[in-house]
């Protein structure tokens, strides 16, 4: 039974750790499906919980910290769009920048107007998403087995959370049962199809990367309003990075990226309850090594000896119509 | 199918970036500006703090030596038609060859141990971006992609062998064993008293050095001829019989090798020791150095100065105006990259019909 | 629009006789390239109408002015009687224009359902539309011998299936009206043979059918009337019935004025480079090159006819270590040469092979360097004894080559792009011809080269023959390959269908040989039949015979 309760309680935390992930990892989906490669997301990620924790502890509601995250997303959103699609440059070096942007802004801001070092002031909870418990939770938590996971692994997150959930079976949805899905899908792979059949290929990426910000803009509100209780220097911590290396490894593919980023998030968990643990035989595992499986997953995946990691084929090529 | 004019050659080597940095600088100020406090009494503070005495100076020259080295890093690979974002973890892993053969050969004088030092973390440098470099050779996984990645496992890798193996008994923080002064990169200081204590040490010179070299190798030699060949189109490269994937291993290890550099500056002397996450950030300032300078070493040499600058300033700065931090030069650095990198081209159209104009003006 | 449309049920406003598509005085300029002049062409409803012409006809333009791609710089179209302005595809799409494009315009990792439908769909889910597009896809499937799997995925099905798709999507469009541009270029010859017969069954059910091609035996064989484009010009539009491979063939090339080289006879001595049964594929692992055979002795030229895309380009890539081979071995003075790897172009030249590429932009320089740096690529190894390379000496050759070859402008510090076609293809001409190799392989030596230019490059190739050197050229313009050779191997579809004199042969029956069409008798070997033999093909080789002989006494 403690086993078990060690169990929930690695799962849960699970959860908690995978919920920015699964929202950046949806949200670098749409971006790359739509052939605009996203390595910005660490910096969308960044921005958009600095911007939820600034305006949450200034106006006190973290729906307008919400608004606002989804914000800078769509900002940098925005520079990232004008850069590949309408100027045409190189998606890399445009995300690469943002990241930078994000870790430069956010803490110069929050030092100007907050004056702590960088951080944002501590959060009430009433300025936060809090843990919604559903409905009979703690009545049924006595329950052996089935209490537990109810009460505990399922009940008790905030709305985020359950958004992120949420917006996996509607990526799929979206992707492979509407006309958006499909064009989106087709513009990743071969834009020129797109453009012969008369759809402009720069609407459609633009749509694609405001849905990014939108999903990167709720991770980001996250980690910094509902996770913790306000903005933290450099708070993604490379979760940015992890989401795009999950994407890789679910191949692109919505319910995929949600078992992939439920196995990191698992990882990541794991590493905290195993530290100070010794095995028998192997001795104590370094969290290092933990720390450093999603990475090393994915190249050897990108390296082909598990399976081929096939990008969209269009994606990180700028579009220009041959006239 | 409107022909365009392309730009005289001074426009487009020297007017565009400067026009883009300047454009990013702008930007900068104005976001200063917005937070209240006025841009051009912290470019005051800034040049004052980075050039206006020794100390100073001395220490914009040592953030100038990592940057060199890591702007050179970037720039090689750039030049080869790859883009190595992992300088950061280059450096970080030379590192452990820099400290291995210090503490194993502790107490040699410092005139044999500089250059074992620069050979040992060449080594696991170049080891280190050689892989990812094997990587896009032979199994097509994208340089980009792989070297951030490396980034990450070099964080890990490197952070569980201070922790775990170099961190003597009974020492709290997390770095290894100190190396003997005598085998110590020896301080400009100790040659130039201008410098005083500043951390800027002999590793410059090699900076320096290592600019003349990537000059050499990439304009003055068969192997800069195929890299560079490569780098404009891979096609004629097969034609000319050059082997792409023998190119893209070799020059992803000397760009390693350059990265790690930046480990003998601080690992062979500043800090003498190997501390966590010693490189901190600088492999990723070489990314801004790389573009804004062109990716030539006269570039690099300028742009890496210009971020020491900023970098030394900065601190100044932080401590003259307590409204701007020092990450505002990472934001600057931002911009720079964004302007000088992705949004290059922004400036072209426009000055390309401004030229265009006036080629027909004058020629009627 | 899937049931059975004939002319007249199809349309109510224009009459029968009025024309589905008429074109007048259409021009289109590209930069200084005069792609269409004057174009006027009229197609007439429920036929088959070809447009001929060689590579850079100005064809493929005028598909695109009519589909919206482009827009024409002067002239009128006429859709159906109706004055149109088509300003993008969708605008043509809705005039019941339909497109197949050379290069597929699919998504590879999607069903053909998907494709179909895509950028086509009735609502913003796909599930209705996916139905509706089954249903139809199985009735036009019964009208037109269409038949694809609906859930198969694009990059599974052959080319030919393909292409099916293309024609699919058109048709679920709406159109009327389809243009194939070069639509047998990627297809077995049993692969054309289906394609011809649904469009036969097209016509037959009313549609108006426009293919483009350069092939003259799909031409005799499915069209009803042929236009003939030469130069950006439209020549003449002939009744199929009425005309003969022979005259279209003189229509396409012209009675151009030869250009005259002076050359002695060729004295050949031993053989210098010989290939055996050398198999390549391209990119896509498509063999392209099939099993070829020949040689090129020392102090002659061979000339490779052949319309482009029969393996040409495979052939010499091949030859010169850019490409990877399937099969066969390459022999340079006697010694095979082994070409794996993606270095094998340099041991192809220390053995002493040079080669001068087809597309010099794409492979033969890099035009960002600057001038005297091409002038050493392929042989930046000799510049210079150790790792260092020597500047000065490179720069020294660069000056003795745009002496030597009046290559202008004559500064060798000068971004290659910047000089024009001929003067950077004498660039490409001086670094291979001046290093004394034994063998040179040549493709398409005046593509885009000025009148001035093309007589100098003939000419250094000649004195390269008279100097004992064994060359092997591949040119698209028959003229060249005419006065150049010695000898003439003709290739198709990656065979050699047979070998030619120059000084005996007539462009007539070159022509025939490079559209697949073998005379009988006349080329043995490979040059036989191949087994997919149609109909169409027979009777062609029955008449070519006839049609040769009268010209066989003329000089």
């Amino acid at each position: 039974m403690n086993y078990f309760n060690d169990l929930i309680l690695i799962l849960d935390s699970t959860v908690r750790l995978a919920v920015p992930l699964i929202l950046a990892c949806l949200a670098g989906l749409y971006s790359e499906r739509a052939g605009i490669v996203d390595i910005g997301l660490e910096g969308k990620l960044l921005g958009s919980a600095f911007g939820a924790a600034a305006v949450a502890a200034v106006t006190g509601s973290p729906w307008l910290g919400l608004f606002a995250g989804i914000g800078v997303a769509l900002a940098m959103s925005g520079i990232h769009g004008l850069a590949s699609i309408n100027l045409k440059g190189n998606q890399t070096i445009s995300g690469v920048a943002l990241n930078f942007l994000a870790a430069g802004l956010t803490t110069f801001l929050g030092q100007s107007w907050f004056h702590r070092g960088g951080m944002t002031p501590q959060l009430n909870n009433d300025q936060r998403f809090n843990p919604i418990v559903l409905p009979f939770a703690p009545e049924l938590a006595g329950v052996p087995i089935l209490g537990p996971i109810y009460s505990e692994l399922i009940s008790g997150h905030n709305i985020l959370a359950y958004a992120a959930f949420v917006a996996v079976p509607i990526t799929a949805f979206v992707l492979f049962q509407t006309r958006f899905g499909l064009r989106l899908r087709a513009v990743g792979e071969n834009p020129k199809a797109l453009d012969t059949a008369g759809i402009s290929v720069t609407l459609l990426r633009y749509q694609a990367l405001i849905i990014t910000a939108v999903l990167v803009g709720i991770g980001g509100t996250y980690l910094s309003i509902a996770q913790s209780a306000g903005f933290n220097n450099n708070m993604s911590a490379g979760r940015g990075y992890i989401a795009l290396a999950a994407l890789i490894f679910a191949k692109w593919k919505p319910w995929p990226a949600l078992l992939v980023c439920l196995l990191f998030g698992f990882l990541d968990a794991l590493q905290f309850r195993l530290q100070g643990i010794r095995f028998p035989v192997i001795g104590e595992v370094p969290v290092q090594a933990i720390q450093v499986l999603p990475y090393v997953l994915t190249i050897i995946l990108l390296a082909g000896f598990i399976g081929r990691a096939v990008a969209p084929k269009a994606s990180g090529i700028p579009y220009t119509k041959e006239r | 199918m409107s022909v365009r004019t392309p730009l005289p050659r001074w426009v487009d080597v020297a007017l565009l970036p400067a026009l883009n940095v300047i454009l990013a600088f702008l930007i900068g100020g104005l976001i200063v500006l917005a937070v209240g406090q006025n841009p051009l009494q912290a470019v005051g503070i800034m040049i004052g703090g980075a050039f206006g005495y020794g100390l100073g100076f001395g220490y914009t020259l040592y953030y100038t030596t990592d940057f060199i080295f890591a702007g050179l890093a970037v720039s090689l690979a750039y030049h080869a038609g790859m883009f190595n974002i992992g300088p950061e973890g280059q450096a970080y892993v030379g590192g452990l060859g820099v400290i291995l053969v210090a503490l194993a050969l502790n107490g040699l004088h410092w005139s044999l141990m500089f250059p074992l030092m620069i050979v040992a973390g060449a080594l696991f440098g170049a080891f280190w971006a050689f892989i990812p470099g094997v990587l896009q050779a032979k199994r097509g996984s994208h340089i980009v992609i792989t070297t951030i990645l490396f980034n990450f496992i070099a964080v890990s890798l490197m952070s569980y062998i201070i922790t775990r193996i170099l961190k003597p008994e009974g020492v709290q923080s997390d770095e290894s064993a100190p190396i003997d002064a005598i085998s110590r990169i020896p301080r400009l200081g100790e040659f130039i008293g201008l410098f005083g204590r500043s951390p800027v040490n002999l590793t410059f010179i090699l900076a320096i050095l290592a600019l003349g070299f990537v000059y050499w190798l990439v304009w003055h030699s068969k192997f800069g001829y195929a890299m560079r060949a490569l780098g404009h189109n891979p096609t004629a490269t097969r034609y000319a019989g050059i082997s792409s994937s023998r190119m893209i291993m070799i020059t992803m290890a000397l760009a390693g090798a350059l990265a790690a550099m930046v480990a003998v500056n601080n690992v062979g002397s500043v800090q003498g020791r190997l501390i966590l996450n010693f490189v901190n950030g600088a492999g990723f300032v070489g990314v801004a150095v790389a573009f804004m300078g062109k990716a030539h070493p006269i570039g690099v040499a300028l742009s890496a100065l210009l971020f020491g600058a900023l970098y030394q300033g900065g601190q100044e700065l932080a401590f003259s105006m307590p409204g701007i931090t020092k990450e505002m030069i990472v934001t600057i650095q931002a911009l720079v990259i964004l302007f000088t990198g992705a949004m290059g081209d922004m400036l072209r159209i426009p000055l390309e019909r401004l030229f265009a104009r006036g080629a027909t003006e004058s020629g009627t | 629009m899937t049931t059975v449309n004939t002319p007249s049920q199809g349309l109510e406003t224009a009459s029968a006789s009025t024309p589905a598509i008429e074109l007048r005085g259409i021009n289109k300029h590209f930069g200084p390239v005069h792609a269409n002049r004057d174009i006027d062409l009229v197609i007439r409803r429920g036929t088959v109408h070809g447009i001929v012409g060689e590579n850079g006809a100005g064809k493929s333009t005028l598909m695109s002015i009519l589909y919206g791609f482009y827009t024409a710089d002067s002239g009128d179209i006429f859709v159906n009687g109706t004055k149109q302005n088509i300003t993008d595809s969708r605008h043509a799409l809705a005039l019941g224009i339909g497109m197949v494009h050379q290069h597929f315009m699919l998504v590879e990792n999607f069903t053909v359902l998907e494709n179909i439908v895509l950028g086509a769909e009735d609502s913003a889910f796909l599930r209705p539309t996916l139905a509706k597009a089954r249903a139809q896809l199985k009735q036009l499937a019964t009208d037109y011998g269409l038949e694809v799997s609906p859930d198969a995925i694009i990059e599974d099905l052959s080319v030919g299936q393909q292409q099916r798709v293309e024609i699919l999507k058109a048709l679920y469009r709406g159109a009327d009206i389809l243009i194939l541009d070069e639509p047998t270029g990627v297809l077995t010859p049993a692969e054309a043979d289906h394609l011809f017969r649904i469009l036969r069954t097209l016509r037959d059910e009313g549609k108006t059918v426009i293919l483009i091609t350069h092939k003259l035996r799909e031409i005799m064989a499915i069209t009803d009337e042929v236009s003939v484009m030469r130069q950006g010009a439209m020549v003449k539009t002939l009744e199929t019935s009425k005309t003969s491979p022979t005259e279209l063939a003189e229509a396409m090339v012209g009675r151009r004025v030869l250009l005259r080289v002076e050359k002695g006879p060729a004295s050949p001595g031993k053989v210098m480079l010989e290939v055996k049964n050398l198999v390549v594929a391209d990119d896509f692992g498509i063999p392209r090159v099939k099993d070829v055979s020949f040689s090129v002795r020392a102090g002659e030229i061979v000339g490779i006819a052949g319309v482009s895309g029969n393996g040409q380009s495979e052939l010499l890539e091949s030859i010169t270590g850019m490409r990877d081979q399937t099969a066969g071995t390459v022999f340079l003075n006697g010694q095979p040469l082994s070409l794996d790897g993606d270095d094998g172009a340099a041991r192809a030249r220390a053995a002493g092979l040079a080669h001068v590429p087809e597309d010099r932009i794409r492979m033969g320089l890099i035009t960002a360097f600057e001038e005297w740096e091409n002038t050493i690529l392929g042989y930046q190894d000799s510049y210079g004894s150790g790792p260092g390379l020597s500047i000065a000496k490179a720069k020294a050759t660069a000056k003795e080559y745009i002496a030597k070859f009046d290559i202008r402008p004559s500064n060798p510090e000068l971004k290659t792009a910047n000089f024009s076609g001929g003067n950077q293809q004498k660039i490409v001409l001086a670094r291979e011809m001046e290093r004394d190799p034994d063998v040179l392989v040549i493709g398409q030596p005046t593509r885009g080269v000025d009148i001035g230019a093309i007589e100098f490059i003939h000419n250094e190739i000649i004195k390269m023959r008279d100097e004992g050197k064994a060359i092997l050229l591949v040119s698209v313009e028959l003229d060249e390959i005419r006065s150049l050779s010695d000898r003439i191997i003709v290739i198709f579809d990656g065979q050699i269908v047979g070998e030619a004199d120059p000084a005996t042969a007539d462009e007539g029956a070159l022509g025939l040989l490079m559209a697949g069409v073998t005379e009988q008798g006349h080329s043995p070997g490979p040059g036989t039949l191949p087994d997919h033999v149609t109909p169409i093909e027979r009777n062609l080789t029955e008449m070519s015979p006839k049609d040769n002989s009268a010209r066989d006494v003329s000089p």
